[in-house]
């Protein structure tokens, strides 16, 4: 379908790259001038426009301004100033460069990160004589944090300042130290322009013969595009399973797009967090050739060879270079929200394709974006603040530090219904049940199947495995509910089996001092439940005889079944996350039917593919 | 990868994404060249099905070309056709084609204000009675390739549209997942941001969300998207051997051809890298654009 490259003639579009640039600054530091010069001086607007607009300004008597033409060109003329990414399009001798207009002001910075979010380098302008500003260090984190690794300042308006070679020097040590401060990346050029005049922008001015610089054209086109992610470790994160059954189509297919590295028909794969693991059978695709083999940026879908269950959100890698996976992470985040970051409120996080409850665990430091060197002592982030913070999720995600993956390592975060902050990790922080987590990891990546698996089993039992785990205080009857739900499960047909704690510490504990480390306990405890749920069973357990709060810990033991929680509570004062939270004095079928639901919701009973 | 590659592909994650948190989906389909290849890049993205119906709004005023390239696309891609009209307008001839009959002597700026007026009737005004479940909906019985009532009222709270940045100015300020408020309103000046590929995908009750896949794609790209793929056009868009063709397709009244001799794909995707077309908007064999009327539609829900 795709044509062979000898088929393309020179000066076929395909053959050319195309370079996204966005255009930051702070207001009135010229970007609309720098772009509109840069449209004329390269050719790129329309016949007769420069001309209709000046003229327009001659007869209201303003003075002529490029970005009039801007405006004009899109259409801006009533806000009076950009108040959202506006895209040009403009030829070099080169490429083909889309400049991604992002407004100045403050306020519309959620609309500069919109912008910036998709570019492949920015040009930052600082205005000679007003020298670096607010929105200019701003901009300059933001950039950094959105993962943009090629910056150019230009230094604007040096006619302003008399072409002055150590003005403009003072002005490149005084950001490149800023950006130093803060850790982001440093400028890769700093060019001496005047826009209105049109001094090395697309052709060197004689003004500056101090400058031996590349133009600022010049500077773009040396840019290189973004370096092949395909030699790094595989990841993708799963999108959706498709199954097309009613359009007469049975293939199950792992749909996702390959954030990094590359993976072929054959290979073994594993899915973070739940450590399923599989082997690709084909690559899917509509009206492509057939492909043993795809690398980062398709958008695709898998079919494997042994039937996982796996859900969205999960990343796919390869064995031994796997995601790491944790509660918590370290970030920086930017927040755009009315309402600040404050601890104790319920957020999501959308992390690849996962989306999660996620509480602020702890402020390290807020930075007032302002003058960014000042740290700030907050109890909360703020609107437009940026900050280090800790996060802490309810439930294990897989992620990357952003250095080693950009992909897996960026997240935004969602209050109530908006997208109110974005960041990027930059160090796992470890939560009590990384050990545990590490020895599941080990465990599942060698574990040893047997002849059966677990696709086999849930066709034969009509279901999957789950846990169904009653939490709450002692006294509060728990185990009563247990084996009720055990009995009424079992007469409904399914393969249940309960797990009592007391019997784990009879048996597998029995060598253990009456005085042994709890955690020891919760260990043998969730590895028992891990083989039983491998047996495919739904088992029914407490957390009474093991002393557990909650049962994080046996799930990071068993990270592949769904588990239910089931807080029991007479008090009605407990805050613990559960999927089902009752007295303990309803009618006790009530609560039977009330799991049965949730197992059928869940997809535990009638198998939803 | 090369760049058409690497559009192709954000679409299709676009779509998959939309497809994930819009239990409510649909997608326009104008019977265009971008909405055409917009079925396309769905059924890359969902590996040769259409997983969510399509709404087609017509005018009455469309090409008789468009709708019979419309019902036979239905029929052999199986798709979910769903049909909306402003009945009521066009048996009151509440339009634009019959003022004008009734009153020839219109002049040239009561003529604009009567189209403007006749699309957010039979366009933005059965668009949003098609897509809120108020106006009836007519669903293609794909057995007997008949429109019939469809007893589906609930409204869709997404809505995937093919439009692109470059088209004209108010549109290059959409975001891929553009928030529309109750009355369908667009908040041109506080839209929500955009990080990476984290799209706004949560939204309060009575809102819905317009999903543009094809944000980033130019006129040009379109063209050779569809060489690429062989994607099936209407013979609208060629040259027949008079000298003109239609570079955007709208209703059969407000349109003009342009002057061009493309008399094929090949042609088209010359005659756009050439530059020859780069003064003259795509839109504007579109009588009813005018200065700001599009942006105006828009906020009021127009596509
Ligand atoms: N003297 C001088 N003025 C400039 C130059 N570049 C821009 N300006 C002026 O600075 C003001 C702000 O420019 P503009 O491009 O609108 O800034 P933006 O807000 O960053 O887009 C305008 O009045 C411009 O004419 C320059 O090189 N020299």
């Amino acid at each position: 379908m795709k044509p062979a490259p000898s088929d393309r003639k020179p000066g076929d579009p395909l053959l050319r790259d195309t370079f996204n640039v966005v255009i930051v600054g702070h207001v009135d530091h010229g970007k609309s001038t720098v772009v509109g010069r840069l449209l004329a001086d390269t050719g790129a607007l329309p016949q007769g426009k420069l001309e209709s607009v000046r003229r327009e300004c001659e007869r209201t008597g303003k003075p002529f301004e490029y970005a009039f033409l801007l405006d004009a060109l899109s259409d801006e003329q009533d806000q009076g100033i950009t108040i959202d990414t506006a895209r040009c399009f403009f030829k070099s001798k080169t490429r083909d460069y889309i400049i991604i207009d992002a407004p100045g002001h403050i306020e519309f910075l959620k609309n500069m990160i919109s912008g910036a979010a998709r570019a492949e380098a920015a040009v930052l302008v600082i205005d000679a004589k007003e020298g670096v500003r607010e929105n200019s260090r701003r901009h300059g984190y933001i950039l950094s944090m959105l993962g943009i690794r090629q910056v150019i300042v230009c230094v604007n308006k040096m006619d302003l300042v008399k072409y002055d070679q150590d003005h403009f020097k003072k002005i490149e040590a005084e950001y490149r130290a800023f950006l130093e401060g803060i850790g982001a990346v440093s400028p890769r050029q700093f060019v001496p322009v005047a826009a209105v005049a049109g001094v090395n922008l697309a052709s060197r001015g004689k003004e500056t013969p101090w400058y031996d610089g590349p133009t600022l054209l010049e500077a773009l086109d040396a840019l290189p595009k973004a370096p092949s992610k395909n030699e790094q470790p595989l990841r993708m994160p799963l999108q959706a399973v498709y199954k097309f059954t009613e359009h007469g189509d049975d293939r199950r297919i792992f749909a996702g797009r390959v954030e990094a590295g590359k993976v072929a028909v054959g290979d073994k794969v594993v899915f973070s967090p739940s450590n399923k693991i599989s082997t690709i059978k084909t690559i899917e695709g509509f009206n492509t050739a057939p492909r043993a083999s795809i690398e980062a940026g398709w958008s695709t879908g898998f079919s494997l060879s042994e039937e996982i269950y796996v859900t969205r959100g999960e990343v796919m890698s390869h064995v031994d270079k796997p995601p790491q996976v944790s509660t918590r992470i370290r970030t920086n985040l930017i927040w755009l929200g009315k309402k600040p970051l404050v601890a104790g409120r319920d957020y999501k996080i959308k992390l690849g394709t996962a989306a999660l409850p996620v509480q602020l665990s702890k402020i390290n430091k807020v930075i007032d974006a302002s003058q960014l060197d000042h740290r700030l002592e907050k109890e909360e982030v703020g609107r437009h603040d940026v900050a280090d913070v800790v996060l802490e999720l309810r439930q294990p995600v897989a992620f990357d530090l952003t250095a080693d993956c950009e992909a897996t390592g960026r997240f935004v975060i969602v209050d109530g219904y908006d997208v109110a902050g974005g960041g990027i990790i930059t160090a796992a922080v470890s939560d009590e049940l990384g050990d545990l987590r590490a020895e599941a990891r080990v465990r599942d990546f060698n574990w040893v199947p047997g002849g059966v698996t677990g696709a086999d089993r849930a066709a034969r039992h009509g279901h999957r495995s789950a846990l169904i785990m009653f939490v709450g205080k002692a006294g509060t009857g728990k185990h009563v509910h247990a084996r009720a739900l055990e009995k009424a499960l079992f007469e409904a047909g399914r393969n249940v089996y309960m797990l009592d704690g007391q019997n784990v510490l009879l048996g597998v504990d029995h060598d253990l001092w009456v005085d042994a480390a709890q955690s020891e306990l919760v260990r043998r405890f969730g590895e028992v439940a891990h083989l039983l749920l491998n047996a495919g069973l739904i088992v029914v357990s407490t957390t009474n005889a093991i002393g557990l709060g909650d049962a994080t810990a046996v799930q990071a033991l068993a990270p592949d079944a769904p588990m239910l929680l089931i807080d029991v509570d007479p008090s009605g004062s407990s805050t613990m996350a559960c999927d089902l939270r009752i007295t303990g004095t309803e009618p006790e079928a009530e609560v039977i039917a009330k799991v049965a639901d949730l197992l059928r919701h869940r997809g535990i009973t009638s198998r939803a593919s | 990868m090369d760049h058409l590659e690497q559009l192709e592909q954000q679409s299709v994650y676009i779509f998959r994404e939309a497809f994930r948190h819009f239990e409510r989906l649909c997608m326009l389909w104008s019977i265009g060249k971008d909405s055409t290849v917009l079925l396309w890049l769905a059924r890359k993205a969902f590996f040769g099905h259409i997983p969510f119906p399509l709404v087609h709004i017509d005018t009455s005023y469309k090409l008789p070309e468009m709708i019979a390239y419309r019902d036979r696309l239905a029929l052999e891609y199986k798709l979910q056709m769903i049909v909306g009209q402003n009945t009521a307008a066009l048996s009151a001839k509440d339009t634009f084609p019959e003022k004008l009959k009734a009153n020839p002597g219109m002049t040239a700026e009561e003529q604009a204000a009567a189209r403007t007026e006749c699309c957010g009737k039979l366009k933005s005004g059965a668009l949003a009675a098609t897509l809120h479940g108020t106006g009836t909906r007519m669903r293609m019985n794909l057995k007997t390739g008949q429109y019939e009532v469809d007893p589906d009222r609930a409204p869709y709270t997404g809505v995937i549209v093919g439009a692109r940045a470059d088209e004209e100015g108010s549109r290059s300020k959409e975001r891929y997942f553009s928030p529309r408020d109750k009355n369908d309103d667009w908040d041109v000046g506080d839209q929500p941001p955009e990080f990476w590929n984290q799209f706004k995908t949560d939204f309060a009750p009575g809102t819905h969300v317009r999903i543009h896949p094809l944000l980033d794609w130019t006129e040009l790209n379109i063209w050779e998207y569809i060489k690429r793929e062989s994607i099936p056009t209407v013979s609208l868009y060629y040259d027949q051997g008079n000298g003109k063709r239609y570079r955007s397709l709208g209703c059969g009244p407000c349109q003009s051809p342009i002057d061009s001799t493309s008399k094929n794909v090949d042609d088209i995707i010359a005659e756009l890298a050439s530059g020859k077309l780069r003064n003259i908007a795509e839109r504007s064999g579109r009588l009813q654009d005018g200065k700001h009327g599009l942006e105006e539609l828009r906020r009021k829900g127009y596509m």
